[in-house]
């Protein structure tokens, strides 16, 4: 019978509800966007790097899994790097911010990064014919809207767009590494990556790289190492990202809840007055109250799981590259029950406000 | 409180006092009132407005504590038990049928009387069955499945009147249960309350205005200004 009072609360107020739902779902959308934007960027980090076909990478000193790389390392190093045992491709990269948020330009040795990846995969024009030229990957040109002769603005400077390639290789503008040096300033390479003849020689290569001494500052990975370590959790800060947006939303929810609730209070006065003649403990009265909070926080997940595929479409729409949205569905139950737990605690007061309610003001409630 | 062939009160009130504090400003509602009911009697309060009927009708109906005096309601002393247990008593001994019929809007017939047999820890399956007679007292078999909007305000009553009567309550409370029903609407559920009366001996109390009403009961008790005036 409780279930059927909360339903036909829930029922009887379509448009009340139906807002409640959305701005619950709208809370419950923004955790699962954010959270998909973080395990997507993820995702997308690991697949371009698996794609670059290296199988040992070396980063400059000072930095380590989860923060920026700084272009420091020599490039002698790719020559020396390219002689040891076992080395079959040796090369060198450059990164550096395009000017867009989380878009970076890599400054490739174009010859060198297609022996090592397999080739890059032309969709639309070729490689590198002269100074200025840039590669985009599929996703980017999309974002873009950019063809073979398209002009980018990069680092300042305009850049002609002379092929379009496949995603899912390092990164999603290429240009030359010289190029990338001449317009930066800068000499150093952001990583070397390394390609190995077989794979069961990849441990002894990184090892043997490690006990170099003049190595010894240099974090040196296996691929197949930096892919583990290629999680939320070992990115600094994302965590506490998280963390924040989960609290925005618990909040939101909180007060939206709070708020439907306390009208629904309002609203229904007399009829708590009517329950309370008819003899209903404030027990029941509260457990109505937060009955319905949970139909709200049930609803408002579902409508939020909703939205967040269509924030997901959006997304994919407009910012293919910049911004790749994973769906998490592992994150369902875990938004609804930030949903539930903040409808609850939000229909507290209100339930606390139905149950103090004098029956007999109650009653004359017009 | 039975004594050999006098009728048990299933209503005591001696000395029964109320005082109302809005700030600074105390009113009296109720100064000093005595009455017994025995059980069984269908009793008419009948008193202008601010006589102090309404706040007789809540204290005895336990909506709300008395300031002093007994007030005894089916051997339970309403004026020296808790909150709680005063919700008992609603749940289990009095029902109430108002003036605005008090169904709740968003449920059917069905659920209205439902919900009270839920509230009173009833069981809700059989209570067709079980009520059927006073189903078929009040004609409203054919409406349990409306809502209180789809219903007339005679309708409407009946239903309040099922729902009241649904927990078998020991005393059936009744605030000008016609005050807003037309005279056709009204004379028929008076003469519900009469025949709920003699045929199932349910204790009544009705408060009213109307004399006429007031006549269905099989006493009428005077009220002015917070006491009994005859």
């Amino acid at each position: 019978m409780i279930l059927r009072l909360v339903w036909e609360n829930v029922r009887f107020r379509p448009m009340r509800t139906l807002l409640s739902l959305m701005l619950i779902g709208m809370s419950v959308n923004i955790i699962l966007t954010l959270v998909g934007i973080t395990q997507g960027f993820v995702a997308d980090m690991r697949r371009r790097s698996a794609g670059t076909g290296a199988d040992v990478m070396v980063r400059p000193t000072g930095s380590s899994f989860g923060t920026g790389t700084n272009n420091t390392i020599p490039p002698t190093y790719v020559g020396y790097f390219g002689k040891q045992p076992h080395v079959v491709v040796s090369t060198g990269i450059m990164q550096v911010a395009a000017g867009r948020v989380f878009d970076m330009i890599s400054g490739i040795d174009q010859a060198a990064f297609e022996r090592m990846s397999g080739g890059l995969d032309f969709q639309e024009g070729h490689g590198f014919v002269k100074p200025r030229d840039a590669i985009v990957d599929t996703d980017y040109a999309a974002q873009l809207h950019l063809h073979v002769g398209s002009q980018l603005k990069l680092q300042n400077q305009m850049w002609t767009v002379c092929g379009i390639v496949g995603t899912g290789k390092l990164g999603h503008i290429f240009v030359r590494l010289e190029d990338l040096r001449d317009v930066t300033g800068a000499t150093g390479l952001g990583q070397i990556y390394l390609k190995v003849d077989r794979p069961e020689n990849v441990d002894s290569v990184v090892a043997a790289l490690k006990a170099t001494p003049q190595l010894a500052d240099y974090p040196i990975f296996s691929m197949k190492e930096w892919l583990d370590l290629t999680s939320v959790d070992n990115i600094s800060g994302v965590s506490i990202f998280l963390d924040v947006i989960i609290g925005f939303g618990v909040c939101t929810c909180i007060l939206v809840v709070l708020m439907s609730m306390y009208l629904a209070v309002l609203q229904r006065t007399r009829e708590i007055g009517i329950l309370k003649s008819l003899g209903a403990t404030k027990r029941l009265v509260m457990t109505l109250v937060l009955g319905e909070s949970i139909v709200a926080g049930i609803g408002g997940t579902i409508a939020g799981i909703l939205l967040s595929f269509l924030a997901r479409q959006v997304l994919k729409t407009f910012v293919p590259a910049s911004l790749p949205v994973a769906i998490v569905i592992g994150w369902w139950p875990k938004a609804g029950a930030i949903a539930i737990a903040s409808a609850l605690v939000g229909a507290l007061y209100p339930g606390w406000k139905a149950v103090r309610q004098d029956p007999i003001e109650a009653l004359a409630h017009e | 409180m039975s004594n050999g062939n006098v009728p048990e009160n299933i209503i005591h009130l001696r000395d029964l006092r109320k005082v109302y504090k809005s700030g600074k400003v105390s009113v009296e509602a109720l100064r000093g009132v005595n009455l017994d009911v025995p059980k069984g009697e269908f009793l008419s309060l009948v008193g202008p407005s601010g006589s102090g009927k309404s706040t007789l009708f809540h204290i005895v109906g336990g909506l709300t504590p008395p300031t002093s005096g007994e007030v005894i309601v089916g051997g339970i002393d309403v004026g020296k038990v808790s909150d709680a247990k005063r919700t008992e008593l609603r749940r289990t001994s009095v029902a109430f049928v108002f003036q605005k019929f008090n169904l709740l809007p968003n449920l059917t017939a069905r659920d209205n009387i439902r919900t009270a047999l839920y509230i009173a820890g009833r069981p809700l399956d059989k209570f067709e069955d079980e009520l059927r007679n006073v189903l078929e007292l009040l004609g409203i078999e054919g409406r349990l499945d409306h809502r209180p909007s789809e219903m007339s305000g005679g309708e409407q009553q009946r239903v309040a009147i099922a729902r009241a009567l649904a927990t078998g309550p020991a005393i059936l409370l009744a605030d000008e249960p016609t005050g807003n029903l037309d005279t056709a609407n009204s004379q028929a559920v008076l003469n519900l309350l009469r025949d709920l009366n003699e045929r199932l001996g349910q204790t009544i109390l009705m408060i009213t205005h109307n004399d006429e009403a007031a006549a269905y009961g099989h006493r009428i008790v005077h009220m002015r200004d917070g006491q009994i005036a005859g």
